[in-house]
């Protein structure tokens, strides 16, 4: 297991001034597998995204990828955010962070941004490069909004997405940098259970495609179907991981979502 | 050596008044997170007010003391409504617009302010009364420190007291501070954002009034483009003693000397 | 319409401005003869003035209410005139050629005079629309767009003066070094937020022009270097009027090539990261966009702009000295952005056109001039801060798979 793994955390910690947000962490995730993060409220599950997409500088600790394609390992601290999306991680966020004023194509295309190269000169001049590389940009970034169901609203401005439309289209976003490895944060809050329903199919299409996808969610229903694994923090430590039926009856678990003294069945 | 002492004090005398001048434009960045641009020109606002009563009361043959007070007052209570009006007027209807809107606007409002003063009064520079008399018992020391340079330390030692006990102790005050932190949160616990905002400006600009006065007594002499240059320099040195609203502004008791040991080495 | 309440009102906020304007609108002291004149008509202007005003701008944003709720029941949003216009091509070719027949015939339909002044409008639309890219697209807040300007008048002036290089030589040395600035200066600086860079941009300029001002081995300080030669055509000699034309079409030349170049880099793999990162620099960077590096180039493309007017600039006057290049230029060339509308290439044109030429034909007015530019930025970031033309997005055709399965469907 921990030698075919795509993303091995060790130890990471992470400290602001005197709040430790993060301590000790290990995780990892393996190929194609969907790996649920969860935890109460401030446990620390966005910040341990954001140390791994280079938002953050952990304190302490080590992030080490492992790209499925070449086999060959990097590790991720002190790498800038685009450098890291670059190797193939890619991110959603919690509060979501679209480009409003861009159509909702326009942002997808933003996505392919780190897979393209064209420059100034390439823009001016509108080489066949240039042309070729924009066209496959664009019938790009179609495809995947086909495949989130938003090609309709293509040439929308993002502002007049729906709420789930747009948590849709963070995903399309994402995954147009081409991302081996999927960083969700609470894809399915405030959607509604259709739109929820809509979005396990749309997990389970993108980890079909062979995408490895780590998931914070609430939803406990959604991630106990979705998950491999699931692993679970509290107070920036994590306090058990295992397979859903394990931590279905973990009692850890249960005391830190629901206290001391409720039995295994509440949970 | 005297003549590092008598650069040091005048260094200490300017910098405290920029250090006036400065803890408005933190106050705002503190509150709506907004380079008030326009400050500097409240500031020559206040110059010009106290020039002008106090060259009207002059000449109409007040005595010096109450000239002082008068001038004071007014240039605080116009400087005062200047900065509210402002606040209104430019910044508040985009409270919620792109980040560059009301940064475009306080600079708008600048240059306006600078250019009302210039028509409405002259582009020429104005010589301002001199309103701090040489006292007698400072004769011996004058040579390294004036009259003027201790009462504008003592001035705005005091105005800096004042401040830190509003900041610390008062109501507003504390509604600042939590308006500071975090506004929503400010908004859902019942501080009325709005009033603490108009208040914010209305004392960072009452500040910049007497900086303006104590300047321009200081300089003895006046011009609509003062605020401009004044301005700069007191956002650099806001800038340098960091800008951050608590540490300046919260009273930590080394905060006041700190800050004008910024400014001293910033502008010798 | 307006209601009494209303009228209360704005007659409330006219006493607050009477109250306001008072020292400075009512007295006037002469410090030296020791009189004070009282100017009561004064406060009967504001009060007029200010009473008014307000009524117009209730009543200008209780339509916007209404119109904003219409909107919404409609959910079509409205497009001005002017964009439907320039959207249908059977309208924007023909449009195209007659402004670009009107232009050409410019200086023979009128004075050299005019044509002179037209020239100083295209100089501030490439300024405007070098400008244009960092702050309107790349969301860059540049106050000290001056500077960038002054190197470039500067190195020509120089260039010429040491060096005896000519005009066409210098030109994209001129613009090349001024880039080069914006790169040095950008480096430490864009790293910083976005009011920051403000201030740090707006103490550049300031360096720069009191650099040129005390250096006098170098810039030969205030007074400047004059004897500039103005632009050659092949050897040829010419006249001042025909050397004017020759400077007009010059910019016209150049601005064409700007709204081009441009409008190539805005619909490009560069001008969306522009944009987004206008938007979101911390979504941007999880996308995979260097930050740094992107708005490096923004600022330094602004900047070779700049540089190429600036040697131009000093060919036209032939005369170059720091008092051109003050702050209040940079904030011009700010307002003609913001006026026209941030991002937008026909907003920028009628900006600049409208605040250069507009107090140029005032003249009786041009003391208000810097008063209005002023008030115009705040009230225009007020009432309509989208500017005269809002950018729209363009729209993107799809030519992959999908329409190729249709076809071979069809067949
Ligand atoms: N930039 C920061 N500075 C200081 N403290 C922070 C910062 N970011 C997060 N924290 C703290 O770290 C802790 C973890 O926050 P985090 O956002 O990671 O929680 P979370 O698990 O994502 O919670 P939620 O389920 O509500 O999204 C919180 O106590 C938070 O206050
Ligand atoms: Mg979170």
């Amino acid at each position: 297991m921990m030698n075919k793994s795509i993303l091995v955390v060790s130890g990471l910690t992470m400290d602001f001034g005197g709040i430790r947000a993060l301590d000790r962490l290990d995780l990892d995730v393996g190929p194609k597998e969907i790996v649920a993060l969860i935890g109460p409220n401030g446990a620390g599950k966005t910040t341990f995204f954001n140390c791994l997409t280079g938002i953050y500088l952990p304190s302490d600790g080590d992030i080490r990828l492992v790209s499925p394609q070449t086999g060959r390992g990097s590790r991720l601290n002190g790498l800038k955010p685009n450098k890291i999306t670059k190797k193939g991680v890619a991110r959603t966020f919690q509060n979501i962070r679209l480009f409003s004023q861009m159509t909702v194509l326009e942002n997808v295309m933003i996505g392919r941004h780190c897979r393209t190269s064209s420059l100034i000169m390439g823009a001016i001049l509108r080489t066949r490069k240039t042309r070729k590389e924009e066209q496959e940009t664009i019938d790009k970034s179609y495809d995947i909004l086909e495949k989130v169901g938003l090609s309709e609203q293509a040439n929308e401005f993002a502002s007049s997405l729906s709420y789930g439309a747009q948590r849709r289209l963070e995903i399309g976003r994402a995954l147009a940098t081409e991302p081996f490895l999927l960083l969700l944060d609470e894809p399915a809050a405030g959607m509604n259970p259709q739109e929820t329903a809509d979005l396990v199919t749309l997990i389970l299409q993108i980890r079909d495609e062979g995408h490895a996808i780590l998931l914070i969610e609430h939803d406990m229903k959604l991630v106990m179907t979705l998950s491999d694994r699931i692993f679970v923090m509290d107070y920036g430590k994590k306090i058990a991981q295992g397979t859903p039926a394990e931590i279905r009856v973990n009692r850890a678990v249960i005391k830190a979502y629901l206290g001391e003294d409720v039995g295994p069945d509440n949970a | 050596m005297d003549y590092f002492i008598e650069l040091f004090c005048s260094g200490l005398t300017r910098g405290s008044i920029y250090a006036l001048i400065a803890l408005g434009y933190t106050m705002v960045y503190g509150i709506i997170g907004l380079i008030n641009f326009a400050h500097g020109e409240i500031y020559m606002i206040g110059a010009f007010t106290s020039f002008i009563v106090a060259t009207v009361l002059s000449i109409y043959g007040f005595p010096l003391a109450a000239i002082v007070v008068v001038a004071g007052v007014a240039a605080a209570i116009w400087s005062s409504a200047y900065g509210y009006t402002v606040e209104k007027i430019a910044y508040k209807p985009l409270r919620h617009a792109p980040r560059l809107a009301p940064l475009i606007s306080a600079i708008g409002m600048s240059i306006l302010l600078q250019n009302y003063v210039l028509l409405a009064q002259t582009s020429d520079f104005l010589p301002f009364p001199e309103l701090i008399p040489e006292f007698a018992f400072m004769e011996p020391i004058a040579h390294i420190i004036g009259s003027s340079d201790i009462v504008i330390l003592l001035t705005t030692t005091v105005v800096m007291l004042a401040l830190t006990f509003l900041i610390k102790f008062t109501r507003i005050g504390k509604a600042m501070r939590a308006t500071a932190q975090d506004r929503t949160m400010a908004l859902l616990v019942g501080i009325n954002v709005d009033r603490v905002i108009s208040a914010t400006f209305i004392i960072g600009s009452a500040l910049a009034a007497i900086g303006g006065l104590l300047i321009a007594s200081h300089i003895g002499q006046i011009n609509f483009a003062i605020g401009f240059i004044a301005g700069i320099k007191a956002f650099t040195a806001a800038v340098l003693g960091g800008i951050v609203y608590s540490g300046s502004c919260s009273g930590e008791p080394d905060s006041g000397p700190d800050r004008k040991f910024c400014h001293r080495l910033y502008f010798q | 319409m307006i209601t009494v309440k209303e009228v209360k009102r704005s007659l409330l906020v006219s006493l607050w401005f009477v109250f306001l304007t008072f020292p400075l609108m009512v007295i006037k002291v002469n410090p030296y003869e020791r009189t004070v004149s009282w100017r009561w008509s004064n406060m009967v202007y504001v009060a007029i003035g200010t009473f008014v005003i307000s009524l117009l701008a209730k009543a200008w944003f209780v339509r916007k209410e209404r119109r904003m709720a219409r909107q919404q029941d409609s959910c079509h949003a409205r497009i001005p005139i002017i964009q439907r216009i320039l959207q249908r091509p059977g309208y924007r070719y023909p449009l195209a050629a007659f402004l670009l027949g009107a232009v050409l015939a410019f200086p023979h339909l009128f004075s050299t005079y005019q044509a002179n002044i037209m020239t100083t409008a295209l100089m501030y639309i490439v300024l405007g629309l070098g400008l244009n890219i960092v702050v309107g697209v790349a969301g860059l807040l540049d106050l000290g767009y001056v500077a960038f300007y002054a190197v470039g008048a500067y190195s020509y002036a120089l260039l010429n003066l040491h060096f005896g290089l000519g005009f066409w030589t210098v030109l994209p040395v001129g613009g090349l070094l001024a880039a080069l600035f914006g790169v040095l200066l950008g480096f430490p600086v864009l790293r910083l937020r976005g009011d920051y860079l403000a201030i740090v941009t707006l103490g550049f300029g300031e360096i720069i022009r009191l650099i040129l001002e005390n250096w006098n081995a170098f810039s030969k300080g205030p007074s400047g270097i004059s004897n500039i030669p103005r632009p050659g055509f092949f050897g040829l000699e010419m006249s001042l009027d025909q050397a004017m034309i020759y400077m007009y079409y010059l910019m016209i030349g150049l601005l064409l090539v700007t709204i081009f170049v441009v409008n190539r880099l805005q619909d490009s793999r560069l001008g969306r990261a522009w944009l987004a990162l206008r938007e979101d620099e911390i979504a941007c960077q999880a996308m995979g966009i260097d930050k740094t590096r992107t708005k490096l180039i923004a600022f330094s493309l602004g900047a070779f702009w700049a540089g190429l007017i600036g040697v131009i600039f000093a060919a036209k006057t032939t005369f170059v000295n720091p008092a051109s290049f003050t702050f209040m230029e940079s904030a011009i060339i700010l307002s003609i952005v913001v006026l026209g509308g941030m991002g937008s290439i026909v907003g920028v044109i009628l900006g600049a056109l409208i605040l250069v030429l507009l107090p140029e034909y005032l003249r009786a007015l041009s003391e208000y001039r810097m008063l209005a530019f002023g008030a115009i930025l705040v009230a225009m970031m007020i009432f309509k801060p989208e500017g005269l033309i809002a950018n729209v997005r363009r729209i993107y055709c799809y030519q992959g798979r999908k329409s190729n399965t249709a076809l071979k469907n069809d067949e």
